[in-house]
C-alpha cells in the first residue's frame, strides 16, 4: 500500500517537475512547482517528519511561491509566441542526463559510512517530531541558528534597497 | 522506511530536471524556480538519509536550506525587478550590459 502511494506521488512529482521546465508561460511553471512542493511535503510525512512537511507547505508553497507569483504578475511579462523561450536544449539535456546517471551510480554503488543514530520511528512518535527538532536546533545548532537571523536581516535590507526605483 | 533508494532516485530525478531547466530556459524567473526545485531535491535527500540514519542533524540542515532559499527569493526577485525596470525584459540573453 505504501509502495503504491509512493509510486503515485512520485509520478505526480516528476510530471509536475517536467511541466515546470516545459511550460511557456511562467505562471503555469509556478503552479506546477507548487504541486511539486506539495508532493515533497507528502514525502516528508511518509518519512516521519511532519514538522518538515508543515514548514515545506508554509514556507515554500506559501511564502516563496507567493513571492514568485507576485513578481510574475508585477512584471506582467508577455509571452512572445514567435520568440524562442529556450536555448541550447540538446546540450542542456545531455548534461542533465549525465547528472542523473552520476547521482544514480552514487546511489546504487555507495553505502552509508557513518554509524546509525538512536532515533527510530517509535521515539519520534513518542516525543514528537517538533520537540526533537527544536531541542536539536537550540542546543547543538544554536550558533548557526543565530547566524540565520543575521542572514534574514541582510536579505530584508537588500530586497528593500534593490527594489527601489532609483538605486 | 524500507525504500531509501526510491527517495534518493526521486531526488536525483528532480535535481536533474532542475539542472536541465537552468541550462535551457531563458526566462530568469523560470530559471529561479528551477533552482528552487534543485534545492528541494537536496532537501529530500537530507530528510530521507536523516530518517534512515536515525539522526536529526539532516533535518536541521533542511531548515537552514529553507532559510537560505527564502533570503535568495527575496533578494533575487528584487534584482529581477530592478533589471526589468532598466531593460523591459527578464530574458537572461538581455543581461549584457557588461559585455564588451
Amino acid at each position: 500500500m505504501e509502495t503504491l502511494f509512493f509510486l503515485i506521488i512520485s509520478l505526480v512529482a516528476i510530471v509536475s517537475a517536467i511541466l515546470v521546465v516545459t511550460c511557456r508561460n511562467p505562471i503555469n511553471s509556478a503552479l506546477s512547482l507548487i504541486l511539486t512542493f506539495f508532493c515533497l511535503a507528502t514525502y516528508y510525512v511518509m518519512l516521519d517528519a511532519p514538522f518538515m512537511a508543515a514548514v515545506q507547505v508554509m514556507v515554500y508553497a506559501g511564502a516563496i511561491m507567493v513571492l514568485i507569483v507576485f513578481t510574475i504578475m508585477l512584471l506582467n511579462i508577455r509571452v512572445n509566441a514567435s520568440k524562442s523561450q529556450s536555448h541550447k536544449i540538446v546540450l542542456g539535456t545531455i548534461i542533465g542526463f549525465f547528472t542523473l546517471i552520476n547521482t544514480a551510480v552514487i546511489v546504487f554503488k555507495g553505502r552509508v559510512a557513518i554509524p546509525s543514530g538512536p532515533l527510530t520511528g517509535e521515539i519520534i512518535k513518542q516525543q514528537g517530531h517538533t520537540e526533537l527538532i527544536g531541542r536539536e536546533m537550540f542546543t547543538t545548532f544554536l550558533l548557526p541558528f543565530e547566524i540565520t537571523s543575521i542572514l534574514l536581516l541582510v536579505a530584508i535590507i537588500g530586497a528593500v534597497i534593490l527594489a527601489k526605483k532609483k538605486i | 522506511m524500507e525504500n531509501l533508494n526510491g527517495y534518493l532516485i526521486i531526488s536525483a530525478i528532480l535535481f536533474s530536471i532542475g539542472t536541465i531547466g537552468v541550462l535551457t530556459r531563458k526566462n530568469a524567473i523560470v530559471i529561479f524556480m528551477c533552482v528552487e526545485m534543485m534545492l528541494n531535491a537536496v532537501n529530500l535527500t537530507f530528510v530521507a538519509l536523516s530518517r534512515h540514519l536515525g539522526n536529526l542533524d539532516g533535518q536541521v540542515f533542511v531548515f537552514f536550506v529553507m532559510t537560505v532559499a527564502a533570503a535568495e527569493a527575496a533578494v533575487g526577485l528584487a534584482l529581477m525587478i530592478a533589471f526589468y525596470n532598466n531593460k523591459e525584459s527578464i530574458d537572461v540573453d538581455d543581461v549584457n550590459l557588461m559585455k564588451w
